[in-house]
């Protein structure tokens, strides 16, 4: 985009007022991520800027109160089987639907993409409904089984996509030099397609990690997870702490998109993609 | 599979026929092995995602209250052709049951239905089951009409034994035609509902209005942003691109808390405002529509954004270099020979966040006031605090019919496959 | 942490492969949750109830918040999937939950027989654990003189005389009857009356005199949204339940002013949902809140009333007169129509909804 030396005044004239509107732009998208991370860190319990002083407090009651403490266990261990479960049953299927066309795919599809389009009130409602009807609401399995669903698209999605390039001719060498089916799995095709395997999982965890809607039908005080709690902490007053839970999940969704991208590089890397 | 190798051998030799049928063979065990892999994430959908929706959808149009609470009332109401008032048979029947419900107190949820109906009727009815087995019980056939007159006058009017009649179910279009401000008068006819029970009407248009307003916003800050990244050299491109995804994987209830500390009285926006001498009193930023756009759209943006830049990206910038050296003024340029190759992704973008949009409930309950919550929240409402989940599940059927048809035409224009997130 | 594992464990061994098995709710033996209404309320209860609780009889108190509607019990009690073996409820929705079989009958042997308590805190389902008092306030740093600051019902729609938002409760509640007090110079108890009386017109009266206002009023939902409001300036009076603003003077330093004119004043109530396994347990801590000398505890933390004489005899006189039973507070009062209430309370919030959202 850079301005060509023959532009005419009008083209520059242009070209400063769309670069004023693109900072402008970046600056909306980026200002509430980047100005509620220093707010945690007040020593005064109000939201604005210059601040009086710094402090931990904010961090100290987050890790001394054991509601938040509950919410965090919660959500870490409804989000790791949420993954674990998701990403077994979506590998899978991302397998399987790699293999063969067969009639009925769409369907399968349909039925596959389903928890990313259906809106998410009405899957909450429903699963509230139909849980409670089997006991599994206000329990931590109902919850993990909840997410998983809403984890198992993503998972499907991103190992499909690493099968794309999958050349099949590496399992018919590894079964005709006489590995079985399973071993050929674990020793060619999971270290193939593992990158995609990963971004899958971790697209599951943080699809649990965020969750709300789900947590606010289905999980009672003793099942809080982070969000949930965050929800009810906002509703009720806005304290400071909520900041400082917040910035702690805004710099843990870095450290997520940071992983992707790597694992993105090596997936790519390994296909022998460049671009 | 297991076939031994001479036997392949001889098979192979003797003729195309058996080739084919190995083959086919072949082709059939990888489709069953295809299946068997796919198969535990089908079931488990199924069970956990696709009859959970369903038999919540399902309540939308039964009606079962009345009939669980006063089985055989209901039965000798259905014989009852509506003329008039009931025959007295009925009347006993129902004060019978009524006695045992009130002993049982299991009359709970039938005159929370009724009462839908007529605002009043539960309290009608809990007199009158109180009062039953010692007013009603053992009256002569002739009497019994009047019997519940005296316990509550409203007996008199006929309409309130049509509700109790239009109420025995199994299935009813009760709720649907509530979920449109519809109901139905005594003859039968679709009629609008009392205006003081009339919201959704206004709460359908609204979400769409949100959701239009929000996607075009989308657009037209999207658009510029899409094209910056796709026409900048990869080295910087990369590092804006980080600065839309660092968002796009921040979770939505954060982004919404940050825009609620902004956005409030006496919050960021309003404290610089005034500090800077742009405004003297705090701008109403919260609570009402303004705040619901400024966060949704922060929310979606990147949803716009990531499918232009990805067809942008694809573009060949000798296309527009060609159009102006061929005469072309730089604008003409732009939206003859630039804009039309955008077009799937802008397709894609606007798609995916209208269909988002629709379903939003968070966002709008913390930033929104009264007047600005969507579908979503009326879901939510009637499924938890009111306990109408009848209405609940028929609001529901609506907001998913609308969420498939553009789902299915995002399908055909996109594809499903295209559904990858960042 | 050991019985997530297992819990979760039995989610993908048992329930995913075996099919759908249920896994009931899991809960420790001596360990109950308590349904109240958050902020200083919940702070005021966790420091007189729920932190002794576990010294004095052993069990552990978990909190959760609810909004106070009787769709909240039924649909635990309808579907079996219970969240709370306790509820701080206010009276009418008591009454009406108990009329529904959606409550316990307490067991007032164990209480110690209803006499000992205020006449109308002893229900068949519910104990009195409180009083409070629903009453406006503003702030004392926007109208510093008191002279000229608001001081009747009226002012608090005068919005000529003092101009700004108002905040009032999300749900019906008082709002109504104190539109009718401003609009109709009605006494508290004669608005009222009128509202139990004229319903349907009542309602229509209300709110045709709230509708210009209609956007100059904010609603809270928790009970701590409202000092909240008024402390963020974001309104300029707020309805409230007295303690939280008595709270907000004392221990935030808050310079709030509250109006007793109009009051309504209610009773909180403890309950359990009908059929709930620990029943038991909700019965051994609702006997242990009411302990006189426990129960006085609460006073200290936030400005309530008990509902038992032996308690109130404990109460020091200066904690006494912020009472919403102090009798200056009651010159023009009324009591919550709880029976009333019970039959009407969820069409008036259904229409209350829909003017609000219209």
């Amino acid at each position: 985009m850079a301005l060509p030396v023959y532009a005419s005044p009008l083209q520059r004239v242009w070209h400063y007022v769309f670069f004023i509107l693109c900072t402008a732009i970046f600056i909306y998208l980026l200002v509430p991520i980047f100005v509620i991370m220093p707010l945690s860190f007040n020593s005064e319990p109000y939201f604005s800027y210059p601040m009086e002083g710094y402090s931990l407090r904010w961090y100290e009651e987050f890790f001394t109160s054991d509601q938040w403490l509950l919410g965090l266990k919660n959500s870490i261990i409804i989000g790791v089987f949420a993954t674990l479960l998701a990403t077994t049953l979506g590998t899978l299927a991302a397998l399987g639907l790699n293999r063969a066309d067969f009639r009925g795919k769409p369907v399968v599809m349909a039925v596959l993409i389903s928890p990313i389009v259906i809106p998410i009130v009405i899957t909450a409602a429903g699963m509230f409904y139909f849980y409670a009807s089997i006991g599994l609401s206000s329990t931590i399995p109902g919850l993990v089984l909840a997410h998983a669903t809403l984890g198992v698209p993503f998972v499907v999605i991103t190992v499909s996509a690493t099968l794309v390039g999958f050349d099949h001719n590496l399992v018919r060498a590894g079964s005709s030099l006489g590995a079985n089916q399973t071993r050929v799995f674990f020793k060619i095709t999971l270290p193939i397609i593992l990158p995609g395997v990963v971004s899958g999982a971790l697209f599951a965890f943080i699809t649990s990690w965020d969750e709300l809607v789900v947590a606010i039908f289905l999980a009672g005080a003793e099942q809080h997870t982070l969000p949930r709690r965050m929800w009810s902490g906002i509703r009720e007053l806005l304290s400071p702490t909520i900041t400082a839970v917040a910035t702690m999940l805004i710099l843990f969704s870095i450290l997520l998109m940071v992983t992707m991208e790597l694992l993105r590089r090596r997936t790519e890397r390994l296909r022998g993609i460049r671009n | 599979m297991t076939a031994t190798a001479e036997s392949t051998e001889s098979e192979f030799l003797s003729g195309n026929n058996t080739l084919k049928s190995r083959l086919r063979r072949a082709e059939r065990m990888r489709k069953l092995w295809a299946l068997a892999l796919i198969a535990p994430m089908f079931i488990f959908l199924v069970i956990g995602f696709i009859i959970p929706i369903i038999s919540l959808l399902k309540l939308s149009v039964e009606d079962l209250e009345v009939g669980e609470a006063l089985p055989r009332t209901v039965e000798a109401f259905r014989e009852w052709d509506g003329e008039g008032f009931p025959p007295p048979e009925a009347l006993e029947i129902f004060a019978e049951e009524l006695v045992i419900s009130d002993e049982n107190k299991s009359l709970g949820s039938a005159t929370r239905r009724l009462n839908y109906a007529f605002s009043g009727f539960k309290s009608m009815l809990k007199k009158t089951g109180r009062e039953a087995e010692e007013k009603l019980v053992g009256l002569p056939p002739d009497q019994i009409l009047d019997g519940f007159i005296a316990i509550d006058k409203d007996w008199g009017n006929p309409e309130y034994w049509l509700a109790i009649k239009d109420a025995v179910g199994p299935l009813s279009d009760f709720y649907f035609l509530w979920a449109v401000d519809r109901q139905r008068d005594e003859e039968g006819n679709i009629i609008q509902r009392p205006e003081d029970q009339s919201i959704y009407i206004d709460v359908l248009l609204r979400t769409l209005e949100i959701s239009i307003a929000v996607t075009a916003l989308c657009f037209l800050l999207g658009l510029p942003i899409a094209y910056l990244l796709a026409t900048l050299p990869p080295s910087k491109s990369n590092l804006l691109l980080i600065l839309v995804l660092l968002p796009f994987w921040t979770s939505l209830l954060v982004r919404t808390t940050a825009w609620i500390v902004l956005l409030q009285n006496q919050g960021l926006i309003n404290d610089m405002g005034i500090l800077l001498g742009f405004w003297d009193e705090p701008l109403e930023l919260i609570r009402n529509r303004i705040g619901v756009y400024i966060a949704m759209v922060h929310i979606q943006l990147p949803f716009m954004i990531l499918p232009i830049y990805a067809v942008m990206k694809g573009i060949n910038p000798w296309h527009m270099r060609a159009a102006e050296s061929l005469g072309a003024h730089r604008w003409l340029a732009f939206f003859k020979v630039y804009l039309p190759q955008c077009l799937p992704g802008i397709g894609a973008g606007i798609l995916l966040c209208f269909i988002l949009s629709l379903g939003y409930y968070i966002t709008p309950a913390l930033v929104g006031g009264p007047q600005d919550q969507m579908i979503s929240f009326w879901i939510v409402e009637n499924m938890g605090r009111v306990l109408n989940w009848g209405l609940a599940a028929a609001l529901s059927v609506i907001l998913l019919g609308i969420t498939l048809i553009f789902f299915f035409i995002y399908n055909r224009f996109v594809g499903f496959d295209k559904l990858r997130m960042g | 942490m050991n019985r997530y594992w297992k819990g979760s464990l039995a989610a993908l061994g048992g329930v995913v492969l075996a099919g759908f098995a249920g896994t009931g709710p899991v809960s420790a033996d001596d360990t109950i949750t308590v349904a109240s209404w958050g902020g200083a309320y919940s702070m005021s209860q966790r420091e007189a109830y729920y932190k002794p609780a576990l010294k004095d009889i052993g069990m552990t108190v978990l909190e959760d918040e609810w909004g106070g509607a009787v769709s909240e019990i039924r649909v635990q009690v309808e579907t079996g999937d219970y969240k709370w073996e306790v509820i701080d409820a206010d009276v009418g929705t008591a009454l009406a939950a108990c009329d529904e079989g959606l409550l316990e009958e307490l067991d007032w042997d164990m209480l110690g027989g209803r006499d000992r308590f205020f006449p109308g805190s002893a229900l068949d389902c519910a104990v009195g654990t409180i009083s409070y008092g629903t009453i406006y306030a503003y702030n004392a740093d926007v109208y510093s003189d008191p002279a000229t600051a608001p001081q009747t019902v009226a002012d608090f729609f005068d919005f000529e005389k003092f101009p700004g938002k108002r905040a009032v409760y999300t749900g019906v509640s008082h709002t109504l009857e104190m539109a009718l007090m401003a609009s109709k110079g009605m006494s508290a108890e004669e608005a009222s009356a009128y509202l139990q009386e004229n319903t349907d017109e009542a309602f229509d009266e209300a709110t045709a005199f709230l509708e210009p206002h209609k956007d100059q009023l904010v609603y809270w939902e928790t009970g701590a949204m409202a000092p909240q409001l008024l402390a963020d300036g974001e309104v300029v009076m707020t309805t409230a339940w007295n303690g939280r603003i008595y709270n907000a003077n004392v221990q935030e330093g808050k310079n709030f002013v509250i109006v007793w004119d109009g009051q309504r004043v209610d009773y909180d109530v403890w309950a359990i949902p009908a059929g709930v396994p620990g029943a038991d347990l909700g019965m051994k801590f609702i006997e242990y809140a009411s302990q006189p000398e426990v129960m006085a505890r609460q006073s200290q933390y936030i400005a309530y009333g008990p509902t038992t004489e032996e308690a109130a005899a404990l109460i020091a006189p200066d904690v006494l007169k912020d009472l919403p039973t102090a009798p200056a507070n009651l010159t023009n009062a009324y009591w919550a129509p709880v029976l009333w209430l019970g039959d009407h309370i969820e069409e008036m919030e259904e229409k209350w909804a829909v003017w609000k959202a219209s």
